[in-house]
């Protein structure tokens, strides 16, 4: 039931008067910068309108001027929670471009780690779903999580968040023993806290009664939005890029796709809490069937190779030298490759014209698509289910804005 | 992707608009099918609506400038998600005057999506409930994402591109 229902109109809809509340730029609330001005009436939301691009920053006309591996960091800025994702992604479509064959062990450790990111972007949403309907604790129990994902990530690549993980072709060094070390301690040490965070919540009658029915869209208009991820998931559609349209050898994995049935926020938490059991699942296959093999393919046209071999190796610094100047023969095409990110389909749309850089990238953002369906969502809702709303959603500013 | 799939596809396209096509590729299996711009919207919900076709996802709308042709090509992607086919659309537009009818009547997907459109490249959706910028400021007076707007300052004579490649 919504909430209008429930309010007896005291004077005619013609004498009404309504106020208008600016919900954002920047409210501690919202969790980035985004302005909704509602037309209030009371605590009801009669009509709202979006209003983005406070952090805008190009990203596809950058991209023009860059060489394909530096367009690598500008993918990290997009969805920041899941960073990995976006670099890998961005990998496979220069791959695909090029036609170059990647090497067994090199996807299944893309895999562990896109996983892991996958993991770390779900807990941070269903953390917050929690912190927005008054409970911290589980929040601050996940964030002690995350961080461990990001000493994994430091040990492969030495950065947190905007990771800049891999190159094309592969990764620019195996796994280290402490790597590895890490991954089987946190695959040891999370199932535990996520159970934990489960019960702090799950069945918890304040948590249901504030998430179930809250925020709900039906499986025709999500798709009608362009949902895609486990928003769309939440509606009862199983449409995952993973098993439709698999990449990187995620047809070599045994796991379900969660569905949930009314599309509200209570379904979009248990759809991403269902993810991260999955995404345990399809780290511990990869590592338990992890292939050996070379750790990126052989394209030194676009793999930079390792230092130590540029300094003292005349083929490598020359190729080296080729990369950096940019001085590669790259194919004409155009070509489309998406991976399941975070939130959805991510998708990277390329249109090469042979030249150094991309003649036309363009990102298919899932946030971008899906939260235009916002101000439909939250019509007739009270405000603070609007932010419950926004926060289940798990709309990130960075991949919103681009 | 089997070519007797898409074979298929464009027979039925062929049947109903074979006067509307221009050309038909496949660049990396994805079947893509260059139309004349004025009657994109009627070829979509043919798309969508007939039985066998059902693209009933728009996955992705968006501008690009051809500065040489002087043409602005909108590209729109669609899926069907029940067989897992996708298919790419495209039309070319004058550079000068692009303008195109809206397909918000089909999909709500689409209405930022020409927002985001009309806001790099310019391109008049025709139509549109809605048609302001988006991610720019709205007092801005070009359309960022055209050629003609170089990334960088053009007026700086301290650096050489010839020597970068570029």
């Amino acid at each position: 039931m919504r909430a209008e229902d429930s309010i007896s109109p005291i004077v005619p809809p013609e004498e009404k008067q309504y106020s208008y509340l600016n919900l954002g730029p920047t409210h501690p609330a919202t969790h980035g910068i985004f302005q909704n001005v509602l037309k209030m009436d009371g605590e009801v939301i009669v009509e709202a309108e979006s209003t983005i691009g406070y952090i805008h920053r190009a990203f596809e006309k950058l991209a023009e001027r860059r060489p394909f591996y530096q367009i690598t960091p500008i993918t990290d800025r997009m969805n920041y929670c899941s960073a990995p994702i976006n670099n890998i992604g961005w990998h496979m479509t220069v791959e695909k471009l090029l036609g170059v064959e990647i090497p067994k062990r090199v996807q299944y450790m893309r895999v562990i780690i896109m996983e892991l990111a996958r993991i770390t972007d779900h807990l941070i949403c269903n953390a917050v779903i929690g912190v927005d309907t008054g409970a911290l604790t589980g929040f601050v129990y996940m964030f002690q999580q995350r961080e461990h994902v990001y000493e994994i990530y430091e040990e492969i690549c030495g950065a947190r968040l905007t990771t800049n993980l891999g190159r094309i072709g592969g990764f620019e060094r195996d796994f280290s023993p402490k790597a590895w070390a890490k991954i089987e301690k946190f695959l040891k040490e999370f199932p535990e806290v996520l159970k934990e965070f489960e019960k702090l919540l799950v069945r918890n009658r304040i948590f249901m009664d504030r998430t179930i029915g809250v925020g709900g869209i039906t499986a025709e208009r999500a798709l009608n939005y362009g949902f895609t991820g486990p928003n769309l998931r939440a509606a009862g559609v199983d449409y995952d890029v993973r098993v439709m349209n698999p990449y990187s050898s995620y047809e070599d994995f045994n796991f379900t796709v969660p569905v949930g049935t009314q599309g509200d926020t209570y379904d979009r938490f248990m759809v991403r809490q269902a993810e991260m059991w999955q995404s345990l699942s399809i780290i511990r296959q990869a590592i338990d069937k992890m292939p050996a093999g070379p750790f990126h393919a052989d394209v030194p046209d676009f793999y930079l190779p390792p230092k130590e071999e540029v300094y003292n190796n005349m083929e490598s610094l020359i190729y080296h030298f080729k990369i950096v100047m940019g001085e590669t023969d790259v194919p004409k095409g155009e070509v489309y490759h998406s991976v399941e990110g975070g939130n959805g389909e991510l998708g990277f749309y390329l249109i090469s014209d042979g030249g150094r850089a991309p003649f036309r990238l363009h990102f298919r953002r899932p946030c971008f698509i899906y939260y235009q369906a916002y101000t439909e969502m939250v019509k007739g809702s009270m405000l603070s289910d609007a932010i419950l709303t926004m926060s289940s959603m798990n709309v990130i500013a960075g991949e919103l804005d681009a | 992707m089997e070519s007797s799939k898409t074979d298929a596809i464009i027979s039925i396209i062929r049947q109903e608009f074979d006067s509307e096509i221009v050309h038909i590729e496949q660049p990396y299996q994805l079947l893509t099918i260059t139309f004349k711009p004025e009657r994109i919207i009627d070829i979509i919900q043919f798309l969508y609506s007939h039985s066998e076709l059902q693209f009933q996802f728009l996955t992705t709308l968006c501008g690009i400038h051809y500065p040489d042709q002087n043409q602005i090509a909108v590209m729109y992607q669609l899926h069907n998600l029940k067989t897992n086919q996708r298919i790419r659309l495209k039309i070319f537009l004058s550079a000068d005057q692009p303008q195109v009818p809206t397909l918000t009547g089909i999909f709500s997907a689409a209405n930022w999506m020409e927002r985001e459109t009309y806001d790099f490249f310019g391109v008049t959706f025709t139509g549109h409930p809605n048609l302001k910028r988006i991610l720019n400021v709205e007092d801005m007076i070009f359309f960022p994402l055209r050629k003609e707007f170089p990334l960088e300052d053009q007026t700086r004579e301290d650096k050489n591109d010839a020597l970068f490649g570029r």
